[in-house]
């Protein structure tokens, strides 16, 4: 045991500027609800810059002035494999980038007091200034231990807290103030071997400048440099299978430590959980009563039970995201049709009405009505991971995940892919690793989407021949489709793209007791994230639509050789024969667009497929989402004469493409073809609103990049097979 | 024989931890959660599609696989030894 101080002409803190604090802590000790109620409604998420961990800010109002709180990511220790569990590490130590925080709060669970001391020593041994936190002190009752006992044990105030009634918190913000205060000092609870001293200084030998204690915390403080070093021997890992994934570590340092080779760094761990089982048990023995959690999973992890409550719950949640939504999401779109027409009623046709109607209005509508079932995904996923559910049910699945490389807790960004992609991309959080969110997010948009199903029905009802049963039947084919190429896709992806290869990474996650999740929480998290999505994602779907909008509606000048629609139009006697040449003025000027000639050039490459230019017009609007391929397809064949009745122009088009002939007056469309371009929208990557929400989830341009590369090419290849094989076989 | 494992043993009995074999991160993960030599591991249940199991350590719960349980040795028997 040593205690090592900085020298005392070292002033504390709080010079200049607001305080910082960081807050750290295991998961499921109530850290959230720590953080709402120090910071009130201050708190902002954004992202740690390019890698998705939210990364929580709020402010506090010490008696010294204001300070800034960040939340840390939750984890059992500060010992990191991956760059996502190195940001709390540096975080607290002031490396890459990050500032030391003047203060860390270390929340602690009373009921598993051992684990939370746990991180907090490894905290103190890197020089910070700690306050504890202590939570769950209801929970633990009389047994709860005595918080001025701990922190006379660990050697820094604890506080008790119970952050739901607020209680303790002014005393913890009393505590910072004054831990801000004083001088930081590096306690450690245990004393390094003569040969792990020996490690130590190896490596000193090529410590960079950054890594200094002068540097970072303005004062020399050797002990807590020998825990940042520490932290290097055992983190630093070059196994092939299982090597760590640090970002920033020099090449000096790497290369000094794997000349070490050797495991001596497991003495440091289980020096302090010696120290641990000594000295805790002398507290008290508070623990949680989890007889009632025990009630609860001998029903919901049961055999049949279990499985039962499972699908009921998925089924709820499918049906609240794919049905529940719908109303709002329709109203959504029909306010901003009404909008856009009331601009044209005011402004009129031309260039800029246009713009602002179809461009801009059509494009903040296309992100909005994303809202409701991103607000609802994120309330019942927060509602169930809080309660401790979202756990049991990777535990339920993971069986079943595992077989395609996948996590346990893909299951869920799985299911919601049935609803849409957006949402159930934003729902990969759950999983702590970058590769098996990455995984995740490569093969969800494979799921049948809502957006896929207005293509389906239209191409069954038009081309394939059959009763309602058959067509529906095909249907449901689609959807095994769908969750079968998923899965294979996972497989394949997992064996052969090399940051998506199944490293055999441990599976290991708590089963928290169950607990009533607080609802100021849950929405709170609700809000922060889907306003993430909607300033992040939402501003390149808005900008990725106006180039779509622009594609379809430039230039403007008709072939020559045109008729002159709008004197057509001014001499037409009725009104129907009014928008049947409307109608054609439209289809003349999308044929004319640099889209209509795009489709016109793309052709000789979707003739194998059996698509002709006017599908690959229908292909190129559909980018902006699936379901414009039957609004593009419905101006390419001018359906127009239905007025504003939506049913009228479906069953037109219907019939419209069922009788559309080739130039030898053959059929255009086969049933053949239908299914070939069925097919093609099952694998294609025709949404730009997923590759904005990759594109954010993943932080960078690499994976939607990917994403759409590899669906393209599968969609290519699946339809070519189905309509060359289906030729070869005598279908026409 | 080969050591006994947690993969092997029978639910709802506790065993104590002899060693952890398998890779350092690996070693390091169950080691931090406080899954040390000496202390007592419960098997409390096993998922129903017969993987993961679901075990009992410190008073905390943990969904681990069983290809994971099997690189945790126990101790060959857990009866108490009479003097």
């Amino acid at each position: 045991m040593s205690e090592d101080h900085c020298a005392p002409a070292v002033a504390p803190v709080l010079t200049s500027g607001a305080i910082s604090i960081a807050l750290a802590g295991n998961p499921n000790v109530g850290k959230t609800t720590l953080f709402n109620a120090l910071t009130g409604m201050s708190a902002k998420v954004s992202n740690y810059p390019g890698i998705t961990v939210e990364r929580r800010t709020g402010v506090v109002a010490l008696p010294i002035g204001p300070g800034e709180l960040h939340d840390l990511p939750g984890t059992y220790s500060l010992n990191a494999r991956s760059h996502e569990e190195q940001l709390a590490f540096d975080a607290i130590t002031g490396l890459n980038g990050e500032k030391a925080p003047d203060v860390v709060v270390v929340c602690l669970d009373a009921t598993q007091l051992a684990r939370s001391v746990y991180l907090l020593l490894q905290i103190r041994e890197l020089g910070a200034r700690v306050v504890g936190a202590l939570t769950m002190v209801d929970e633990a009752g009389a047994s709860a231990p005595d918080a001025r006992a701990l922190g006379t044990l660990v050697g820094c105030e604890i506080v008790a807290v119970t952050a739901r009634t607020k209680r303790g918190i002014s005393d913890l913000l009393a505590a910072i103030d004054r831990a801000a205060r004083t001088q930081r000092t590096s306690a450690w609870r245990w004393t390094p071997s003569a040969t792990l001293r020996t490690h130590l200084d190896a490596i000193r030998a090529v410590m960079p400048a950054g890594w200094t204690t002068a540097r970072r915390y303005g004062a020399p403080l050797p002990n807590a440099e020998d825990a940042l070093l520490l932290w290097a021997l055992t983190c630093i890992d070059n196994n092939p299978h299982d090597g760590d994934e640090l970002q920033h570590v020099p090449p000096d340092v790497r290369a000094a430590v794997v000349a070490r080779e050797f495991v001596l760094d497991e003495e440091a761990i289980l020096a302090r959980w010696a120290w641990l089982d000594r000295e805790i048990p002398k507290l008290g023995t508070a623990k949680t009563d989890r007889s009632l959690t025990e009630k609860i999973d001998r029903v919901l992890l049961h055999r049949a039970l279990g499985f039962g409550v499972f699908t009921g719950v998925m089924a709820l949640l499918f049906m609240a995201l794919f049905t529940g939504a719908a109303p709002l999401m329709d109203g959504i779109a029909f306010a901003f049709k009404s909008l856009g027409n009331a601009i044209h009623g005011v402004l009129g046709d031309g260039i800029f009405a246009d713009f602002l109607v179809d461009g801009v209005i059509a494009g903040v509508g296309s992100v909005l009505v994303f809202l409701p079932q991103i607000l609802m995904l994120f309330l019942f996923l927060g509602f169930l991971e809080d309660c401790g559910y979202l756990a049991r049910v990777a535990y339920l699945m993971d069986r079943v995940m595992r077989t395609m490389n996948l996590h346990g807790r893909a299951f869920v960004p799985m299911l919601f892919g049935f609803a849409c992609a957006v949402p159930a991309i934003s729902a990969t959080r759950t999983m702590e690793r970058r590769r098996d969110r990455l995984l995740t997010m490569m093969v969800v948009p494979l799921m049948t989407c809502s957006a896929r199903l207005p293509v389906y029905t239209l191409v069954i009802a038009a081309l394939i021949p059959g009763s309602r049963l058959t067509q529906a039947g095909l249907m449901v084919g689609m959807y095994a489709f769908s969750v079968m190429t998923s899965l294979v896709a996972a497989w394949v992806m997992s064996k052969t793209v090399k940051p998506l290869k199944a490293k055999r990474l441990p599976f290991i996650i708590e089963l928290p007791p169950y607990r009533f999740p607080r609802l100021p929480d849950v929405l709170r998290m609700m809000w922060g994230k889907s306003s993430m999505f909607l300033r992040e994602a939402g501003t390149v779907i808005l900008a990725c639509s106006i180039a779509l909008w622009a594609l379809l509606y430039f230039p403007r000048d008709l072939p020559k050789g045109s008729p002159d629609y709008q004197t057509l139009i001014a001499a037409a006697p009725d009104r129907d024969t009014r928008d049947q040449l409307s109608a054609k003025e439209g289809a003349a000027h999308l044929e004319a667009s640099f889209g209509g000639r795009l489709g016109h050039a793309i052709e000789p490459v979707i003739k194998p497929l059996g698509f002709d230019w006017k599908i690959g017009v229908g292909l190129i609007g559909a980018f902006a989402a699936r379901e414009v391929f039957v609004s593009t397809l419905g101006i390419v064949y001018a359906v127009g004469g239905g007025g504003d009745n939506d049913d009228k122009q479906t069953e037109l088009l219907r019939t419209k493409l069922h009788d559309a002939k080739q130039a030898d007056g053959k059929r255009a469309y086969t049933p053949l073809v239908g299914f070939s371009l069925m097919v093609f929208f099952a694998l294609a990557m025709q949404c730009m609103s997923t590759l904005a929400v990759v594109r954010r989830e993943s932080g960078g341009l690499r994976w939607p990049i990917f994403l759409f590369t590899y669906m393209t090419i599968l969609a290519y290849i699946g339809s070519l097979i189905v309509y060359q094989g289906g030729r070869l076989l005598g279908f026409s | 024989m080969p050591p006994s494992t947690l993969a092997a043993t029978p639910l709802g009995k506790s065993v104590k931890v002899r060693a952890i074999a398998g890779t350092r991160a690996f070693r390091r993960r169950l080691l931090e959660m406080g899954l040390v030599p000496g202390i007592q591991v419960r098997v409390v249940t096993i998922a129903p599609l017969g993987d993961p199991l679901r075990i009992e350590v410190r008073h905390g719960q943990w969904s681990i696989r069983k290809a994971e349980a099997a690189q945790i040795e126990i101790e060959a028997t857990s009866l108490p030894v009479i003097p």
